[in-house]
């Protein structure tokens, strides 16, 4: 690791040179996608070191954030209707629908257990007579752990797939325009699994300068510097920062788990809307493991309802960078940690959330 | 949801290795890594390793910013 020192020193360097070069510039929008990049940009206050006609977006970088009121009352109903036990990770565990969450539904008795992975998942259906459902969330970082588990094949666990694919959405949010994006700060880890050569398409299409970065706070500032270059010199730049994780090819293993078990479809997405191919739906040849095939009957009479009390939320619009979590009225007044409104404040990884968290607000 | 973090592989039961995180210890699927050994740095999140920890990388990126920092005297 680099020594606390040498990489204060090296920030501050960057911050001059960043600042040099936004020197009468045009205003620059850059946007990272990770919730563990708002993480470090906001606790160590990062955006305070950049010059005003420097802007760092937010974008759609949570997956319990992105996940619709539509599959949560699935879940929902689900559990309602059918004999099981249901695992899931905490996080998604305390995102309401008309203000009630998985726990709550815990608290009233059924049988919903929070699990660090799915592999602990699986133990409790191993050792349980009764069917065991996982809420698969996740981009690409997850998803391959919910392929190992399909492919492992316990007779009685299934997946309620909710996982979105990342790489359809950041495209989709260029072809939406609207908020103008400059260049992106790639997501590290979800990067690990697909590798540099995943946004191939995207440089080739948008041109849009992309940097891959890691999540410590001097990663973060190097991308923002090599971006801004990238921008003021037209470059269609796809860098990779963080060498230490992420290769060319990515995780070929993980990514061969993933195509084995997951087909792709068009889900919506809070705030992007439908997102062509984004959706990962388990593949029809292991539909014994697809909480939607086996429960099939569970779901005939289903009908998805608009949630009253999220109408004044602007989550969606938080998660395109179209807003920051201090232009929603109802930010830390109706809608604080303790008792949130939207997915943006329940999550560790929702803006809101790390707004909350932090303090010292500033875009 | 996304975070995965650094832990040292103590112990190998394939496809299983048990990792220490500065003191807690964790049983982690390793089968989408190639070849990890005990003393090796892998990155988990959510109950596997996604990649081993590129220690050279690491260096080589200590070393730019040590450059920086000399840069800027
Ligand atoms: S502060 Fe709360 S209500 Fe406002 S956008 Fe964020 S999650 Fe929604």
């Amino acid at each position: 690791m680099i020594s606390l020192e040498k990489a204060k020193a090296g920030i501050k360097e960057l911050a001059v040179r960043i600042r040099k070069e936004m020197e009468g510039e045009d205003e620059i929008r850059l946007m990272h996608l990770c919730g563990t990049h708002e993480d470090t940009i906001t606790r160590f206050n990062l955006r305070s070191l950049l010059p005003d006609n420097l802007k760092l977006l937010s974008g759609p970088g949570c997956p319990v954030c992105i996940i619709p009121d539509m599959d949560l009352q699935m879940v929902f109903h689900l559990i309602k209707n059918a004999k099981i036990t249901f695992t899931t990770f905490g996080d998604m565990a305390r995102v309401p629908f008309e203000g009630k969450s998985l726990f709550y539904y815990r608290s009233k008795g059924y049988d919903i257990r929070i699990v660090y992975s799915i592999f602990d998942a699986m133990e409790i259906a191993r050792q349980s007579e009764k069917p065991v459902v996982h809420f698969g969330i996740g981009f690409e970082t997850t998803m391959p752990s919910t392929a190992l588990a399909v492919l492992d094949g316990v007779e009685n666990f299934h997946i309620f797939s909710s996982h979105r694919f990342f790489i359809p959405a950041m495209e989709h949010l260029l072809s939406l325009g609207k908020a103008r994006i400059d260049g992106f700060i790639n997501p590290g880890h979800v990067s690990t699994i697909v590798g540099v050569k995943a946004y191939e398409p995207i440089k080739e299409k948008y041109g849009v300068p992309q940097v891959i970065a890691g999540f410590e706070p001097y990663d973060v500032v190097l991308a923002v510097y090599h971006l801004v270059k990238a921008v003021k010199n037209r470059e269609r730049a796809l860098l990779n920062e963080y060498t230490r994780a992420v290769k060319y090819e990515g995780n070929t293993k993980a990514q061969k788990a993933m195509d084995e078990v997951f087909d792709s479809y068009d889900w919506e997405w809070r705030g992007l809307g439908v997102v062509p191919a984004s959706g990962g739906a388990i593949k029809r040849k292991y539909e014994e493991y697809d909480a939607m095939k086996v429960f099939e009957d569970v779901f005939k009479d289903f009908e998805a309802k608009e949630d009253a009390r999220k109408k004044a939320c602007r989550c969606g619009e938080v998660l395109r960078g179209l807003i920051a979590p201090s232009d929603c009225p109802l930010f830390m007044k109706a809608c604080t940690p303790k008792d949130p409104v939207g997915p943006c404040m329940v999550s560790f990884e929702g803006t809101c959330n790390i707004w909350a968290k932090y303090g010292g607000y500033r875009v | 949801m996304c975070l995965a973090i650094p832990g040292m592989v103590e112990s190998v039961e394939y496809p299983f290795a048990t990792v220490d995180f500065s003191g807690t210890k964790k049983r982690v699927r390793i089968d989408l890594v190639d070849d990890v050994r005990p003393g090796e740095y892998v990155l988990v999140h959510v109950g596997f390793a996604i990649h081993k920890v590129d220690k050279e990388e690491a260096k080589k990126l200590e070393e730019m910013l040590a450059e920086i920092f000399i840069e800027s005297g």
